[in-house]
């Protein structure tokens, strides 16, 4: 508990320590357990209230998992995840119950996690009713402002998700995680599936939204820009690890894990006149089923050596909160 | 018209192709005109429902019911691709111009091996035997960077990554060596490590075979990286064009312009985005004049009424760059306000 409090006066909402989620595949007749697809194998951070983490990797990297643990909707195989002083892994149904409240998220297909048959404002109030928060006409009222705060109108209530463009409906998806008021709202993928020019209304609209309401956003995403543009500090991961995670000015204007530095170069830049040469990783993300050994990205690295097969980096504050797994990159080899 | 050399590859003219659906006629391609010069890269761009993929298939004459293409001329070398029996584009398909698309795994045959698929284009397209069908497969998986080609001819494409099939759908793509290349969205659906290997892949082949190319895709930094020429698309038209440098450095049709501003830049880190308001129009129910006006700022900047009556002609307005909108033309009773 002293712990707790200690890391509470940094400011911190949610710290994750040794998060370990396996996924068990089964073969066979008796669908025995034959082989764990190591999705999260390990990861340690913290978020600090108000902030946005950007957490951000190639598919399959493990980033969504962490994220809908972090929320126990996926039950860890160990590690702990504190939120607020409890630890979410500990606490009863009801205690959950209460902590859900404070807790949200926003998916990518704002479409499949709504229920077609039910009007939108129904599935706005739904969090309202299940947590009893004012009287019917009360949560009316709320749904209907909350509806404004996104960008909608009053008569968008009794319609339908398939009466919705992809960005109304994300905005619909926003509207029902923000209304029960919660602190933090893990935003998985938010803009993945939207247009680029619905995609900038619904990065402004979580900025404004963030501003008001003094929200703390875990945001994934794979597009390592607008994952730039969002966030104050990015975790990068790779094969359920994370590799690197700085300030976003830091990370961006030094990076110094390979991984991240190949991941940046391989980003195709809107400007033409820049045009340059990039480092180009070969070879594929290797499968989660049996990761290589040692650092897990020593197969595609260019600076590999023969110890990296062998031994595996930590991950180690580099400098003053930048953190990296990597044996080539130590404080004793990093030009500040 | 844009005539930015006289060496036309394809010459697309008045291109109009409609869908006739229960909830109305759908103009998905409303009068479209680019050319494509031999060993150029052309970046289609605009967003989900703006025409791009429908002029692609209008290309190839791959439209089916209720699609149509009712009017327009499409020049491919001498012919018009409109006007061939089926057996001649046949001839064309695949040979002399080749598509590849987004989902490579799903344009694959799953049940036929990788390498008996590539032989398929020299079965139809080439007089060999066998062995020499063979031969050419595992060369051009080799030439398309897989490692271990003799290995992988045999595989079967579920036993591939999406990178390694995408690989496989540019390698069937070239077989041929076409003169033409339609790339629709080919690495949206890859990470962008392997986008960055595909993408590097495709500039090598066009340096090497004098390919031209027509890229789809709506990701401006894909444009910005692979194309010479661009024409960017909005509701079923070009609303501009020009070489790949004015187009980003000194975009003019106000669409453009927020689709470029509203993109975040990695290493330009600004407060807020700009954004395009609204939403693109429905199809079936087209704006009266010009298809931007509803969303579009600058018309309220200047106060133009004509926006919503006329919608104005893509006009080469500067050499080598055209672009639609009445911030830059006039007309009767209409002075532009904008000099480019």
């Amino acid at each position: 508990m002293t712990q707790d409090k200690a890391e509470n006066q940094n400011g911190e909402l949610v710290v994750v320590k040794d998060l370990v989620k396996y996924f068990p595949v089964r073969g066979g007749v008796l669908r025995k357990i034959v082989n764990w697809v190591q999705a999260v194998d390990g990861i340690s951070f913290s978020i600090r209230k108000g902030e946005t983490l950007g957490l951000v990797g190639e598919s399959g990297c493990g980033k969504s998992t962490t994220g809908r643990t972090i929320l126990h909707l996926l039950d860890p195989t160990s590690g702990t995840v504190v939120f607020n002083d409890q630890n979410v892994f500990e606490l009863q149904r009801q205690e959950m119950k209460v902590l859900r409240r404070d807790m949200q998220i926003i998916f990518q297909d704002p479409y499949a996690s709504l229920n077609p048959r039910r009007p939108i404002g129904e599935s706005i109030k739904a969090g309202l009713n299940i947590h009893q928060v004012g009287t019917p006409t009360e949560r009316t009222e709320m749904v209907l402002d909350i509806l404004h705060k996104v960008g909608l109108e009053d008569y968008h209530y009794h319609r339908y998700p398939h009466e919705f463009s992809g960005g109304q409906r994300q905005r619909i998806g926003i509207a029902r995680a923000i209304a029960l008021k919660p602190k933090f709202i893990v935003c998985d993928e938010p803009v993945s599936a939207l247009d680029v020019s619905i995609q900038s209304q619904v990065l402004n609209l979580l900025q404004d939204l963030q501003d008001e309401f003094g929200l703390t956003y875990l945001f994934i995403a794979h597009n390592l820009s607008v994952v730039e543009h969002i966030s104050d500090r990015v975790a990068v991961m790779y094969l359920g690890k994370i590799i690197e995670l700085a300030s976003r000015d830091d990370l961006y204007s030094n990076p110094l894990h390979p991984y991240t530095k190949a991941l940046m170069s391989a980003i195709p830049i809107p400007k033409p006149s820049l045009r340059r040469t990039r480092t180009i990783l070969k070879g594929e993300v290797p499968s989660p089923l049996d990761p290589p050994s040692g650092c897990r990205f020593h197969p595609r690295c260019p600076i590999a050596t023969e110890q990296c097969s062998v031994e595996e980096p930590e991950f180690v504050e580099v400098m003053k909160d930048h953190y990296v797994a990597c044996l080539g990159v130590g404080p004793q080899n990093v030009r500040i | 018209m844009t005539e930015h050399s006289d060496q036309f590859l394809l010459k697309i003219r008045g291109l109009k192709t409609y869908f006739y659906t229960e909830d109305g006629v759908v103009k998905a391609v409303d009068g479209v005109d680019f050319n494509v010069n031999r060993g150029e890269i052309l970046g289609l761009v605009g967003e989900s429902g703006c025409g791009k993929s429908v002029t692609a298939l209008s290309i190839m004459q791959l439209i089916r019911k209720p699609g149509k293409i009712v009017e327009g001329k499409i020049s491919f070398g001498s012919v018009n691709l409109r006007e061939l029996p089926l057996e001649d584009i046949q001839e064309i398909r695949g040979n002399r111009i080749s598509m590849i698309f987004q989902q490579p795994q799903t344009s694959l045959n799953p049940v036929i091996t990788v390498g008996d698929q590539l032989a398929e284009v020299f079965e139809i397209h080439a007089d060999l035997n066998n062995e020499e069908m063979r031969e050419k497969s595992v060369e051009l998986l080799r030439t398309v960077g897989i490692a271990d080609p003799e290995q992988k001819a045999l595989a079967y494409p579920h036993e591939m990554s999406g990178g390694q099939a995408q690989r496989v759908m540019i390698a069937m793509g070239l077989a041929m060596r076409p003169e033409l290349l339609i790339a629709d969205e080919p690495t949206t659906a890859l990470d962008v490590t392997i986008q960055a290997q595909i993408l590097d892949l495709m500039r090598d082949l066009r340096n090497e075979l004098g390919t031209a190319v027509i890229l789809i895709t709506h990701d401006l930094g894909v444009i910005a990286e692979m194309a010479d020429w661009v024409a960017v698309m909005y509701a079923g038209q070009i609303v501009e064009q020009a070489g790949v440098v004015p187009l980003f450095d000194k975009p003019l049709h106000p669409y453009t312009r927020g689709l470029i501003n509203s993109i975040p830049v990695l290493g330009e880190t600004k407060h807020r985005l700009a954004d395009i308001d609204g939403v693109v129009p429905n199809l079936v129910d087209l704006p009266k004049g010009c298809n931007f006006a509803p969303r579009c700022k600058a018309r309220k900047k200047y106060g133009l009424s004509i926006c919503e009556e006329i919608n104005p002609d893509l006009k080469e307005i500067m050499p080598n760059h055209s672009v639609r909108c009445w911030l830059y033309q006039d007309a009767e009773d209409h002075k532009a306000p904008l000099k480019p």
